[in-house]
């Protein structure tokens, strides 16, 4: 534990960053402590011969009102400004400590008044309370020490009390106070040692603020007094010579903005050492699809809607790319529903994201055929028209999905709006229409709302219905069913259901869920490590699935004849690593017909009759032979057929 | 419509709660103007009257002011002259505070309001443009010299800047005054040494505010819609990522309003900054006093505004905290 504190602390300094702010910080104590030494005597020797002097070999930066050399000056001024700076830090931080765990030290009901205190003390600007201070302790070095401190302190307080808040919340410590440990003393060994990282680098960025502030007050001459000089009285006198003598100005400002620096860039290395900052450059990511236009080819009668062949979706990472989606191939024809299943991880929001030309800049899309309406879409041309009003996506998660500050209708209308160019009414009254086709009651008033003034269930119908505004061929749902409870999922399942069959949409279905997909699609696509292992029609979903994945995925399934005293049915073991793929078929290790040759052989994807693909070696023993891979006991004199249950009605 | 939303519960409540919070503030704020003056060590009186001053025009002066009242007492009378607009008569010019003050006060508010207007007009632009540039692979080189620049332009404190600009602009190309408000010339450093710093502080919260907020499922849903980039920045983006930048606007406003004392001490600027300055130095506890207070009441007002913005731009913000 501390090993591991010691190697992040020193890790500070292995960095660029951590460098710089050393070499600053160490040579702003050095100056601190032998500037003094070696210069205070040119510092003060007042020269009448030389009354402000430009810069000469002599005086490198010149030479003041008196004739004194300013480099000298602006050097041992380092002592006294830095000192009295963490003086300043030194009492904010502690007064910041005390008021900060009040809650802690005294007890409950005062630490409330405290907090009231601080939250309004921290809504003023630290100089105003500096200034506030200052008055009530006096024009002087000590007065602005004091002042600077207690100006620090509350929001050193505020941190402080956030963080032992969080801490104090932890077990440990409800158990030290139960063992009747005193306050103090679960302030100091419990508390106190478990904040102390983030407390020492917000102390080190005071320090630099209150070196800035020092600098203020003395500029103002409401800090260190004649004959005493830091660098903000060097400035101020500086400052009245600018015009025949800029550089003496200059000098001091250039050293509190260094010694500044030097303070606030070693608390930001620190923190970003111990993990306190990342680095907040988030996923940096562009997409390519802007270029000129292409109108879309009409599609021909016997052309699918979707094709897709040998899709791979592959990611740049540490060990060298992954390719999460490992040549997918599939087709939409128009008005048919395609399910695709199987474990998260196994590639298929990703194959959905990359058919719809959504995948972000590191990530990279291959295949050797993706066309959409017979348009090409891995041309660099500007599809966006034809996706933005052909092809439409329902997400899932609809509390994310949907944008937080804008009205609903706004939303949906801004659809038709972007590439079919309604006007604002025609495209409002078209969104109003819409949701009130998928049933949102009152849509009018509805359609005014925000967000989150819908409920779950009725924020994913809105998804479908922006999916529907612009008459779409294709729709991508992924999971649009699951974060809803199973009232409202069926509802929605139904709704979709409906849609396709009024306008004889395509329909590409994701879900973890294999019941769900049955209840929706007509074909089954099981994905497993980035592949399709299976393509088979949802009647055969539940007796004549040939993968044992497929198999397992159906056992799994709870239904009304499930033993539930029995432990629920999962599939042992895990999905491979994408990063990490085993030599063979990925599902060998978890698979009961697992033989020498499937851990050698990766099985390629074959049709073994009209419409129905398999990639399994062991795909031609019968179904009945396959043991299931539950780890409960099969059921087999099942009744009730959750799979074969149709919702939508309107299946072949 | 408006009328509904106003007198809803969770808005009710929010107003309640915000007005409450203001009155404890200013009640805080008062009572420590008043006790600012009777804590400190010695006498005021004696103290703004120099060593020298006879005896009894001292006990005259502090009969004059109250000072021999008991301090309950001295507190009702200051609450009760304030209320009624009364802040006491400043020591070296016998001027009552008031008029002091309001011959002041529009000049600061002035600069500082133009400041904060010219840094959040900078800094919006600015940060989308960073984001752009961070999120596009080949212009990446971009957003690092514009942030590196960023960090390293807030560092520098507003008065530094001035000293900086005056420098630059004043003595070395003569275009704009040294000090002192004449012209719209004498605008121009004063207002840019302001409003430097918190625009590149503010455009760099744009930009983190927005990387973050161009994560966001529902950035990804726009995306599908197949909208114009500008669109997906400008009109799904940037107002979400906005409330983060309000809530540290509203910080930096009133950073912005501690700035202008150094500024306009720097520039010979007619404001309340030379006023505190000077009657702090003068020992002059009354001016002191009515200065401090009106720039607390400035910051709290100005706190008060931001979170009534935040929650009409965001309503669950509101409602989340009541």
């Amino acid at each position: 534990m501390k090993a591991t504190a010691a190697r992040r602390w020193t890790g500070a300094l292995r960095s660029p960053l951590g460098i710089t702010a050393a070499v600053l910080l160490a040579a702003v104590v050095l100056l601190a402590v032998v500037a003094p030494l070696i210069w205070s005597g040119r510092a003060d020797a007042v020269q009448s011969a030389e009354i402000l002097q430009g810069p000469s070999s002599a005086h490198p930066v010149g030479t003041d009102l008196l004739g004194r050399d300013i480099l000298a000056r602006v050097l041992v001024a380092t002592r006294l400004s830095v000192g009295l700076a963490l003086l300043a830090t030194a009492i904010g931080v502690t007064a910041g400590l005390l008021l900060g765990t009040a809650n802690v030290l005294l007890g409950r009901w005062i630490g409330r008044w405290v907090g009231t205190l601080i939250n309004i003390a921290v809504a003023f600007p630290s100089l105003l309370l500096a200034l506030f201070f200052a008055v009530i302790f006096g024009v002087g070095a000590k007065g602005a020490v004091l002042a600077i401190g207690f100006a620090t302190a509350p929001g050193f307080a505020r941190l402080t009390q956030t963080m032992a808040a969080t801490v104090s919340g932890r077990d440990f410590i409800a158990a030290a106070r139960v063992a009747g440990i005193g306050r103090m003393r679960i302030l100091v060994r419990h508390v106190l040692p478990n904040i102390a990282e983030p407390l020492i680098v917000s102390a080190t960025m005071a320090a630099g603020s209150a070196l800035l502030a020092f600098a203020s007050l003395s500029f103002l001459g409401l800090g260190v007094q004649a004959p005493s000089y830091d660098w903000g009285r060097l400035l101020g006198e500086g400052l009245a010579q600018i015009y025949v003598h800029p550089a003496g100005a200059l000098a001091a400002g250039v050293a509190v903005v260094l010694a500044a620096m030097a303070f606030n860039l070693s608390g930001e290395a620190v923190a970003r050492a111990i993990g306190l900052r990342s680095a907040q450059t988030g996923r940096r990511t562009e997409h390519t699809y802007e270029p000129p236009p292409a109108d879309p080819e009409p599609d021909g009668p016997d052309q699918p809607l979707l094709a897709v062949e040998n899709l791979h979706v592959t990611f740049p990472a540490a060990g060298g790319p992954v390719t999460p989606v490992r040549g997918v191939s599939l087709s939409v024809r128009r008005g048919e529903a395609i399910g695709i299943v199987g474990e998260s991880g196994s590639g298929k929001s990703l194959t959905a994201l990359a058919i719809a030309q959504l995948i972000e800049h590191p990530g990279r899309v291959r295949a050797e055929r993706l066309e959409f309406l017979g348009t090409d879409l891995r041309e660099k041309a500007d599809h966006r028209r034809l996706l933005g009003t052909s092809l439409s996506m329902v997400f899932q998660d609809p509390m994310t999905s949907l944008n937080p500050t804008q009205r609903v209708g706004r939303q949906l209308a801004e659809v038709v709006r972007e590439h079919q160019g309604a006007d604002r009414r025609t495209a409002w009254r078209r969104a109003v229409d819409r949701l009130a086709a998928v049933r949102i009651p009152s849509a009018e008033r509805r359609a005014k709302q925000l967000p989150h003034e819908f409920s779950g269930g009725m924020r994913q119908r809105a998804m479908i219905g922006m999916g529907v505004m612009a008459n779409p061929q294709l729709i991508i749902a992924d999971e649009p069913t699951t974060a809803l409870d199973v009232t409202v999922q069926r509802q929605v399942l139904q709704l979709i259901a409906n849609i396709r069959a009024a306008e004889r949409v395509g329909l590409l279905f994701i879900s973890h869920d294999v019941t769900v997909v049955g209840q929706v699609c007509e074909r089954v696509l099981v994905m497993y490590a980035g592949r399709i292992v299976e393509d088979l029609p949802t009647d055969a979903l539940l007796h004549d699935a040939r993968h044992p994945y497929t198999r397992a995925l159906v056992a799994a399934v709870p239904d009304m004849t499930t033993d539930r005293n029995a432990p629920l049915a999962v599939i042992p073991g895990r999905p491979p690593d994408p990063h990490d793929l085993p030599a063979g078929c990925p599902y060998a290790p978890r698979c009961l017909l697992a033989t020498d040759r499937c851990r050698r052989e990766d099985p390629a994807l074959t049709t073994y009759a009209i419409g129905r693909r398999v990639a399994c070696w062991h795909a031609d023993q019968a179904p009945a032979a396959i043991p299931d891979n539950r780890t409960t006991v099969p059921d087999d004199d099942k009744t009730d057929d959750p799979i074969a249950a149709p919702l939508g009605g309107e299946r072949p | 419509m408006k009328v509904a939303t106003v007198t809803d519960g969770p808005w009710a409540r929010f107003g309640m709660r915000r007005a409450g919070r203001l009155v404890l503030s200013v009640w805080v704020l008062v009572t420590a103007a008043f006790l600012m003056i009777h804590v400190l060590p010695g006498d005021p009186v004696r103290a703004a009257l120099g060593p020298t001053a006879p005896l009894s025009l001292i006990e005259q002066r502090r009969e004059a002011l109250g000072f021999n009242d008991p301090l309950w007492l001295q507190y009702l009378n200051y609450l009760r002259k304030l209320l009624t607009g009364d802040m006491g008569v400043s020591m070296t010019s016998g001027l009552p505070v008031q008029e002091v003050i309001s011959a002041r006060l529009g000049s600061t508010i002035q600069m500082a309001l133009l400041a904060f207007a010219l840094a959040v007009v900078v800094s919006v632009p600015l940060g989308l443009l960073m984001a752009v540039l961070a999120r596009d692979s080949r212009r990446r080189g971009g957003d690092w010299a514009l942030t590196s620049a960023g960090v390293v332009v807030a560092t520098i404190p507003e008065f530094l800047m001035a000293v900086g600009l005056v420098f630059v602009f004043s003595v070395q190309l003569g275009w704009f005054p040294v000090a002192g408000r004449s012209g719209p010339d004498s605008y121009v450093l004063p207002v840019l040494a302001l409003a430097i710093g918190p625009a590149f502080m503010l455009a760099r919260i744009v930009r983190v505010e927005l990387l973050a907020v161009l994560q966001t499922d529902y950035i990804r849903t726009a995306r599908a819609k197949r909208l114009r980039a500008g669109a997906i920045y400008l009109r799904h983006a940037l107002p979400n990522a906005l409330t983060a930048t309000l809530t540290l606007g509203g910080l930096l406003l009133g950073s912005l309003v501690a700035g202008t004392v150094l500024i306009e001490n720097i520039f010979a600027w007619p404001g309340l900054g030379g006023t505190i300055v000077q009657s702090i130095l003068a020992k002059d506890y009354p001016t002191v006093q009515g200065v401090v207070l009106v720039y607390g009441i400035g910051v709290l007002l100005i706190n008060l505004v931001v979170d009534v913005a935040l929650a009409v731009l965001d309503p669950r913000s509101a409602i989340r905290e009541s």
